[in-house]
């Protein structure tokens, strides 16, 4: 069984098929109106994102399959004493697949341990969020025709933010990416990140705090709230 | 206990100095009610000063836990007074409730009966990061 709680979880070839796909769907919405016919999606909001929620069921009910859920404000099934676990384990009985939003990082991976369907991240507090990714690497597909061969930038808080990271490594492994980093000095992107991500494969990048000197070099500039 | 011959036991060697505490400690070697032995800073033809550890009883040891402690300890089987093995460990590829994560957004610290998990991310500089949140593991 597959999860998706990671960018990483999915091949390039796998994203590249997924975004074929993704670009079909817009372009012939009623050849897919029926795929996901008696399939039910469960979304597990742990804590409240309407837009994500939204989109994740307005998705599969384009798709013809049903949804279930919840979205609360407070934590009130942990005050409960149930675990991610817990829940998601009832969870599996009623549905056939399960995208949850949870404040803890890495709950979706605690849940894909002991769920019997599989788990889509749809964002751990600031950890993942990988349909994001996929909605990313969408936008850059429609926009350029490709994901390979540019320069791209990303622009504001590249420490904390989440989106980066997954994008950054998503990127990372298609052919001749070069990668520019511009952020103030107190918000760089992580070491870990760097070495992990971008030294280890041989990957070019430059940082930077001065956006307007690099501009003229980027294809992508990928921006993020300060 | 005659140090010097245990007859059904594991001798671990080549402990680096001052650690064999810790090893101790990881290895829950005090819940044990045989004689173990620990001697401090022995003398060795490889390392300067090396720590040793024997334990007096056929004990199955969480190499694991010993390869995470220190890859370089070597793991000595004795049966019927007798080596009949020496292991040799590796810095393992994933640690199970050895260590725990310190982040505290991490999902493991507000449900802390989950098993701990850390995944060897960089062998060179013996790097674990948490299976669950990514966080790299800081003694
Ligand atoms: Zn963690």
């Amino acid at each position: 069984m597959r999860n998706l709680i990671d960018i990483t979880d999915l091949s390039v070839e796998e994203i590249d098929q997924l975004i074929a796909t993704a670009e079909d769907i817009i372009a012939n919405p009623a050849k897919y109106s029926r795929v996901c016919a008696g399939k039910q999606l469960a979304t597990l909001f742990f804590e409240p994102s309407t837009r994500t929620r939204l989109s994740f069921e307005s998705a599969m009910l384009s798709l013809g399959g049903s949804v279930l859920g919840f979205s609360e404000a407070g934590s009130s099934s942990t005050s409960k004493g149930e675990t991610v676990g817990d829940t998601v384990h009832t969870v599996s009985c009623y549905a056939d697949i399960i995208a949850m939003r949870h404040p803890k990082e890495g709950a979706p991976y605690a849940a894909a341990q002991v769920a019997e369907v599989p788990i889509i991240n749809a964002g751990d507090g600031g950890h993942n969020h990988p349909t994001q990714t996929l909605t990313d690497l969408l936008t850059i597909h429609r926009e350029k025709g490709r994901l390979d061969n540019f320069t791209v930038g990303f622009c504001g808080d590249l420490k904390f933010g989440r989106t980066v990271h997954s994008l950054v490594n998503a990127l990372s492994r298609y052919e001749n990416i070069n990668f520019v980093f511009i952020s103030p000095l107190e918000l760089k992107l992580p070491r870990y990140v760097k070495e992990e991500a971008l030294k280890k494969k041989g990957i070019p990048y430059a940082q930077t705090t001065d956006l307007e000197s690099v501009i003229p070099q980027l294809d992508i500039l990928y921006m993020t709230r300060v | 206990m005659n140090i010097d011959s245990i007859q059904n036991g594991v001798v671990l060697d080549h402990i680096q100095a001052g650690k064999s505490m810790d090893i101790y400690r990881y290895l829950h070697l005090d819940k044990l009610d045989c004689s173990v032995a620990i001697i401090k800073n022995a003398r060795s033809a490889h390392l300067e000063r090396k720590d040793i550890i024997k334990i007096d009883s056929p004990l199955e040891l969480d190499l694991d836990v010993l390869g995470y402690i220190d890859p370089n300890i070597t793991v000595n089987i004795i049966r019927d007074g007798k080596l009949v093995e020496k292991k040799h460990l590796e810095l393992p590829k994933r640690l199970t409730n050895v260590i725990h994560c310190k982040n505290p957004r991490c999902i493991t610290v507000s449900e802390p009966q989950l098993d701990a998990i850390f995944l060897l991310s960089d062998r060179e500089n013996r790097r674990y990061r948490c299976a669950y949140c990514e966080t790299e593991f800081h003694k």
